[in-house]
């Protein structure tokens, strides 16, 4: 009998499956999920052009400016690292451009290209600098924060004799790159800005490697217990070095973006606190502050309901000055939510 | 809880009353606030608008308070309903004017002191038939968007006029304090001084955190003896800066550009030389009626060319005119 195959014997119960509910409940980006709902339908019925369908690519790209970056932030925060960097990285990334291909009078690739280059080797920067030293991700970034802070204005002082790049949109290849960073097209009705479609890009490749390939194994597990990874063969420090690159590419990214969408100027004290933001959407969307659990969905999903609440805000015709309150309350309730989504999956 | 304690507890409770009541203040205080400023007269008999003024402010700015206050006393005697929504940041703030063409308002008074972020939508504003006035910022960009016009003080000519009163004043030396990084109009105040004036040197503080603003001064004028005078580009910034004076011992002079109640008080005392103005109440106030007036008249005000609010000299001369104003948050 050379097929006496059978069938397996009735599993074992530490693997039996879970309900499909308890399954769903246990996702990190669940309660970011629940939480935009709750502010669309509150925003909805509180802000009549909220309900304008055409006014949804707005929302989305000012969800999008924030959620290019959350990408690869929340990577980072898996990981067990978090970047005060990034904020500034990418004015840093739009200003090296600007000024590269203004000072040697180049074709703007050029400049897009070395500004690359720059931001990856500042990600690359952070992250050995890190494995090197073992100090906290907080006290490095921080340095390279103000270190970042300093270089934008004074070359950019340096450079073109005021606080702003000059501009290069009339230099040879503005027009390909402003297609490619910063152009927008209609949809039905809708102003789609091309960085919306990015941003979907962004997050489905990179939720893809999160949760499909060994990478993503890799992430959650030097971001668990990096000594334990390391124990069982995991390229730690390489993963972290990587997910600082990361952080530089889609500073990179959003650096383009904003330069090649203010008509090829860069002002140079930007960015500043906008490394905050990143960090909510990801916090929102699920990952810890310790590092090994969260989302690339979910940041994306708290990028959103910044963007909804930003917006929202204005739409209703309320007065700015609550807005930072609101953003606050909102990330403590969705910090607290998944807290308790996440204990209560955990129980069953 | 025994006898003893309850009695203990009512007889501080009644002296706590006691002193709070006698501790009322004769001077100062809430009790001395006039009611809210500008035309409490009529309103308008035109049909209601909706009327957007976006800036560049970051919270809690008392400059931009006032601009803000001067816009709602045009709203309000205008029958419109303002919508103030501000951003630092050059993207957001472009994307606030998006969100204002979103909501179909009749008119949007934007700053463009971050000029290649926000003209674009200022544009589709204007392409969507929303009139747009500007305000404060972008002198030298706001005629190619095709804005109705432009309330504001040229900040070159403000720094080119200061540059000539301190040449008369006498002074040697002058360092300007940039309180903003990345700020053409600061950069443009600081570059006039220089035009007339000629030894001016520059000095970057951030204007967000004020004991750091007094420490950098303090050490700026310890090292350098030869600064005679000291330009600061806000009133919160001209009295860190006479802190900073103090501090380093210095016999330097602090000049400033903008009004606020307290720069009141020391131009009457003399700590600070003088104040440029550019009334931002002006600035508001003009920006919501000059839409109004295009909504319903057709009218448009300074014949295609900017219409000027500033700049007005503030000195020991002419300060009891402007102190009422300035105690009603108005000027």
């Amino acid at each position: 009998m050379a097929s006496t195959i059978t069938s397996p014997a009735s599993a074992d119960d530490r693997v039996s499956a879970r309900s499909l509910g308890a399954r769903l409940l246990s996702r990190p980006e669940i309660g970011s999920l629940v939480g935009a709902a709750v502010i669309l339908v509150f925003f909805l019925i509180a802000a009549p052009p909220f309900r304008n369908i055409d006014n949804t690519g707005t929302i989305l790209y000012q969800a999008a400016l924030i959620g290019v970056m959350a990408v690869p932030v929340s990577l980072l925060m898996i990981g067990g690292e978090f970047d005060l960097s990034a904020g500034v990285a990418v004015t840093t990334s739009g200003l090296t451009a600007g000024i590269f291909s203004y000072q040697f009078s180049m074709n703007v690739w050029v400049g897009v290209l070395v500004a690359l280059v720059f931001s990856l080797a500042i990600g690359a920067f952070n992250g050995w600098l890190l494995m090197r030293t073992g100090l906290p991700s907080f006290l490095v970034t921080l340095g390279t924060f103000f270190i970042l802070q300093g270089l934008n204005i004074a070359v950019t002082r340096i450079t073109s004799g005021a606080v702003a790049s000059n501009s290069i949109s009339d230099m040879d290849g503005f027009g390909a790159a402003k297609a490619i960073f910063a152009s927008e097209f209609k949809l039905g009705g809708i102003t789609v800005k091309i960085i919306i479609v990015w941003w979907i890009v962004f997050v489905a490749i990179a939720a893809w490697v999160l949760l499909k390939t060994q990478i993503g194994n890799w992430i959650f597990a030097a971001g668990g217990d990096a000594a334990a990874a390391r124990a069982v063969g995991v390229p730690v420090k390489k993963v972290k070095i990587g997910l600082f690159m990361a952080v530089g590419f889609f500073a990179w990214f959003t650096g383009m973006q904003l330069l090649f969408n203010s008509n090829g100027v860069v002002q140079s004290g930007e960015g500043v606190g906008k490394e905050f933001l990143y960090i909510i959407a990801a916090v929102v969307g699920g990952c810890l502050l310790t590092g090994g659990y969260g989302s690339v969905v979910g940041a994306a999903v708290g990028a959103l309901i910044f963007g909804m609440v930003q917006l929202g805000v204005v739409y209703a015709g309320w007065n700015p000055d609550w807005f930072k309150a609101f953003l606050g309350a909102m990330l403590l309730l969705a910090t607290i939510v998944n807290l308790v989504v996440k204990k209560r999956a955990e129980a069953r | 809880m025994v006898r003893w304690q309850k009695k203990a507890v009512a007889a501080v409770a009644a002296v706590a009353l006691a002193a709070a009541l006698a501790a009322c203040s004769s001077s100062g205080g809430k009790q001395k606030e006039q009611s809210s400023s500008g035309s409490g007269g009529n309103v308008a008999d035109t049909p209601r608008m909706k009327v957007a003024l976006i800036t560049h402010s970051g919270p809690g700015d008392t400059f931009w308070d006032i601009v803000r206050r001067g816009a709602e006393a045009a709203a309000k005697k205008d029958n419109i309903e303002l919508q103030y929504s501000a951003d630092p940041d050059g993207a957001a703030q472009a994307n606030l004017v998006q969100t204002a063409i979103d909501s179909k308002v009749d008119g949007i008074a934007v700053t463009l002191n971050k000029p290649d972020a926000v003209i674009p939508n200022v544009k589709k504003a204007i392409a969507a038939g929303i009139p747009v006035t500007i305000l404060n910022g972008g002198l030298d960009r706001w005629k190619t968007t095709g804005a109705l016009g432009y309330f504001g003080q040229d900040e070159r000519i403000a720094g080119q006029a200061t540059g000539e009163k301190l040449k008369q004043l006498g002074a040697k030396k002058v360092i300007c304090v940039i309180h903003e990084q990345g700020n053409v109009s600061l950069e443009a105040r600081c570059q006039g001084i220089k035009d007339k004036f000629g030894n001016v040197e520059n000095v970057n503080v951030n204007g967000t955190d004020q004991p750091g603003t007094q420490a950098t001064l303090t050490s700026k004028l310890q090292a350098d003896k030869t600064a005679d005078y000291v330009v600061a580009l806000n009133a919160g910034i001209a009295l860190t800066a006479v802190q900073a004076v103090k501090d380093a011992g210095s016999s330097a002079k602090v000049a400033s550009f903008d009004m606020s109640k307290e720069m009141v008080k020391a131009v009457q005392d003399g700590t600070v030389q003088f104040a440029v103005d550019q009334q931002p109440y002006l600035q508001g106030y003009l920006a919501i009626d000059a839409i109004w007036l295009y909504k319903t008249n057709g009218d448009t005000i300074g014949g295609g060319d900017a219409t000027l609010t500033g700049p007005a000299f503030i000195d020991k001369s002419n300060i009891a005119a402007v102190q009422k104003y300035a105690e009603a948050g108005t000027r």
